[in-house]
């Protein structure tokens, strides 16, 4: 169990007191503040943070690509005992991608777009010294090793031509082709799905295994903590907060931010009194597709294909499903922001899905919606007092007292009442998400649904705002329909699950039931693939 | 709740920008307040001064052919001038923009009409357009105005279609419109408010070109009309004596010279600063 010292092999990397510093006008005066890891020979490393921990910070140093903007203060970085060169040293040149390198979150933004993947990768050989001659077997080979099916094909591929995984994939294999010691990821999963996230993650983890890389890995997500870290370093702030064996972060936290992060993956299922059985919404057998061009250039894409669903006053619904799954335009349909092309959609029992006009701007009064992006979704020329006394105001509610109502609903989402003369851009996003919930609110509508409302923020962050619904829940007794890609928030604030997959809903039940005996593969698929599931498991049996 | 944006520096204006609303304020004073500086009203004719040069007694600029006095000559094209300039533009840029939030707010055939049209008028020179249109009909200032006025409609149409566009699918439009408002709510309240300045960095960019629009228009006898008279006007009507009274030409030409480039600068300058995508915040 020595973490570093006596016995144990010589790290590979063994990074001591670094400080890095911020421009003055930052928010700290350090990026990062003296921090200190190893990591030995075929060891992952996960270090882990939010936004904003400086976690991007490390990776950079230890490739030499700090911006002058961010001077190394102090400390010491060594690879293989030997310190590396200064800061944008030319030196580093022989150590990027031969026996460091890196691969990024968005994988597509690191490809060049008018260049196959085979004259990508073959031009990273050609920049160090690998003749001509033997330059596409290994490309062929490479690409072999991450497991892209036909590499010959892919070799020839443009980037768009790949998916998302397969392009992660290929950049992976770009950093394996000098068959480097330390692989950086930074958040190389973050932009997937979780099924070609959990493909990825077992990629990396069969590669250390079959070639002893060491892997430093750069996530905000303990679930992909669990499921690859030998140790877990923690950030918060550009402060080392929390340093230790995987298993032993996970199951004992130390520290209350590490403690925080973990709770975030691992929400607690929801006990509560059940809601009444007062259908709020029904919806049966809707379809929507949506046409192509105006000459018909495009093709249509059967988005919703024969959804039905049910809503009982004061209760939640999750729905669930990978991007694409038509979870949106589902949402879109029941808002009546998408005209459906047959089925019905009845609300307190009466039919809407025909209403135009002023019984259905009267309509929108009782149905409000949250959506995913905070920053969009505010007018940026509007204080967020008038934005919250927007919806009365449509519906008649005199400006001073909407006004005056728009004050008490800041200060019930945990936002001052006085600042309500500000505009959207001087909040954070997750004050934003409680602005735009307080908007949603102000109608005091039956049934709130949340389009990925909390998918844009820190986990941390996930966390509040999940506990602003199930409060506000509670005090306004209203319906929630929640969709989301994401089954950690689904599994802490759903009574019920609905899982959609190509415009069809597979499955559906109560939470608790899906969760433990999911009755369709793709859910079970699902399921298996969310990184850190077999910490939800331990979480039950406790 | 400290995450408040410092406020921003706004950047000094250059010294270039100062000069050139310098000179568009000059211009302004001129054609409003001008005709104070000189006894004469611009079509007397005195067949004693014929062709004066600059800085004879009682004519500071000198005269024309018909001993009319440049300076007062002056003063009233600058006055038409700058009436055509922003009534012209004023008309492109309402027609234009209305028509683009239109075919973004209808889409359908409308939309497509729009677009059609929008094309057939970048693919045709306004200058043809126009010389067809006075050519065949009577030459009337009204006729002249909106000719003027139409040339880069379709500029606004196609930014304002985009604008919209974006800002329709934008969050806060889907937010809105669930919340119950009506469509001339979002659009008055919401969607205006937020494309307004890409309207208004366009006028700029379009106020230099109608002013030439305009001189050229007149200077080849198919604008403004006398008796009135514009600044392409007097230059038009100097041609024929270029080397024996320079400043017949050289002095209306150096205006509009000026003036065309001090409005693209200033435009220049503006659009730098209303750019959406150049705004960082976030």
């Amino acid at each position: 169990m020595a973490e570093n010292l006596s016995g144990a092999p010589a790290p590979l990397l063994s990074i001591r007191g670094l400080t890095v510093g911020l421009p003055a006008d930052g928010d700290r005066p350090e990026a990062v503040s003296e921090v200190s890891f190893d990591i030995a020979p075929g060891e992952t490393v996960c270090l882990v943070g939010e936004s904003g921990s400086g976690k991007s910070v490390i990776g950079q140093a230890i490739l030499g690509m700090l911006p002058h903007a961010l001077p190394v203060l102090s400390g010491e970085v060594h690879l293989d005992d030997a310190p590396l060169p200064p800061q944008r040293d030319p030196a580093y040149g022989a150590i990027r991608s031969a026996q460091v390198a890196m691969i990024f979150q968005d994988a597509a933004a690191s490809l060049n777009p008018v260049r196959t993947i085979g004259a990508q990768l073959a031009e990273v050989l050609e920049v160090h010294g690998v003749p001509k001659r033997d330059r596409k077997a290994r490309v062929l080979d490479v690409l072999r090793a991450v497991a892209l099916p036909e590499p010959e094909r892919i070799a020839k591929s443009y980037p768009h031509q790949l998916s998302g995984g397969q392009a992660q994939r290929a950049v992976i294999a770009g950093a394996l082709l000098l068959e480097p010691k330390l692989l950086i990821a930074d958040e190389p999963t973050t932009a997937l799905d979780v099924t070609t996230q959990a493909e990825i993650l077992a990629l990396i983890a069969r590669l250390k295994a079959e070639h002893g890389l060491s892997v430093l890995f750069v996530t905000h997500d303990f679930g992909v903590v669990a499921e690859i870290a030998d140790r877990v370093v923690v950030m918060e702030k550009g402060v080392q907060v929390e340093t230790g064996r995987a298993a032993a972060v996970l199951h004992a936290p130390q520290h209350p931010y590490t403690k925080k992060l973990i709770a975030a993956v691992t929400p607690a299922p929801r006990e509560r009194e059940t809601g009444g059985t007062d259908t709020i919404l029904e919806a049966t057998d809707i379809d929507l597709t949506y046409r192509g061009g105006l000459f018909g250039g495009r093709k249509a894409l059967h988005a919703v294909k024969g959804a039905s669903l049910r809503i009982e006053a004061g209760r939640t619904v999750a729905v669930v499903g990978e991007s694409g799954s038509g979870k949106s335009s589902l949402a879109r349909c029941l808002l009546r922001l998408e005209e459906i092309d047959s089925g019905s959609i009845r609300f307190k029992g009466e039919e809407i899905s025909k209403l135009t006009g002023k019984p259905l701007q009267h309509l929108r009064k009782s149905l409000q919606v949250v959506l995913q992006d905070p920053y969009s979704a505010l007018d940026p020329r509007q204080t967020i007092r008038a934005a919250i006394a927007e919806g009365p105001i449509i519906h008649g509610t005199p400006k001073v007292e909407a006004h005056a109502q728009a004050a008490e609903l800041l200060e019930l989402v945990g936002l001052p009442a006085q600042a309500g003369g500000r505009y959207p851009q001087e909040f954070s996003g997750g004050q934003r998400q409680r602005i735009c919930i307080a908007r949603a609110l102000a109608l005091k509508p039956d049934l709130l649904i949340a389009d990925e409302a909390v998918s844009a923020l820190d986990v941390s962050i996930q966390a509040q705002i999940l506990d602003l619904f199930a409060d506000m829940q509670k005090r306004f007794g209203f319906a929630i329909l929640f969709i989301t890609h994401d089954l950690a928030v689904a599994r802490a604030i759903a009574d019920d699950i609905l899982v959609m997959r190509r415009g069809e809903i597979v499955e559906r039940g109560p939470a608790a039931q899906v969760f433990a005996s999911p009755a369709h593969p793709y859910t079970a698929d699902l399921l298996a693939a969310a990184p850190g599931l077999d910490m939800f498991a331990k979480g039950d049996a406790a | 709740m400290t995450d408040v944006t410092a406020a921003r520096a706004r950047p000094a204006i250059p010294l270039s920008v100062k000069l050139a609303m310098g000179f568009v304020a000059l211009f302004v004073l001129f054609a409003l307040f001008g005709h104070a500086l000189t006894p004469h009203g611009f079509r007397d004719t005195s067949l004693f001064d014929r062709l004066k040069p600059p800085g004879t007694e009682g004519y500071p600029l000198g005269t024309d052919a018909r001993g009319r006095d440049l300076l007062a000559r002056l003063v009233t094209g600058a006055q038409i001038t700058l009436v055509v300039a922003i009534v012209g533009t004023l008309i492109g840029a309402i027609l234009g923009s209305l028509l683009g939030i239109l075919a973004a707010a209808r889409r359908g055939k409308t939309e497509a009409v729009i677009v059609a049209a929008i094309d057939v008028q970048a693919s045709l020179p306004i200058i043809i357009v126009a010389l067809f249109m006075l050519a065949m009909f009577d030459n009337s200032f009204t006729l002249f105005l909106l000719l003027v006025g139409l040339n880069g409609w379709e500029v606004y149409a196609r930014l304002m279609r985009g604008a919209t566009l974006q800002a329709k699918e934008s969050g806060y439009v889907t937010a809105i419109r669930a919340l119950g408002a009506s469509p001339a709510r979002i659009y008055l309240r919401h969607v205006l408010p937020n494309i307004l300045n890409i309207a208004l960095v366009q006028f700029t960019v379009n106020l230099p070109l109608t002013i030439l629009l305009e001189t050229a228009l007149s200077f080849l006898g198919l604008g403004v009309q006398p008796p009135l008279t514009s600044l392409g006007q007097i230059m038009s009507e100097g041609r024929d004596r270029l080397m024996t009274a320079w400043w017949l030409t050289l002095l209306p030409g150096a205006i509009i010279f000026c003036l065309a480039l001090s409005v693209s600068m200033i435009g220049d300058w503006l659009r730098d600063r209303l750019d959406p995508t150049l705004r960082s915040e976030r």
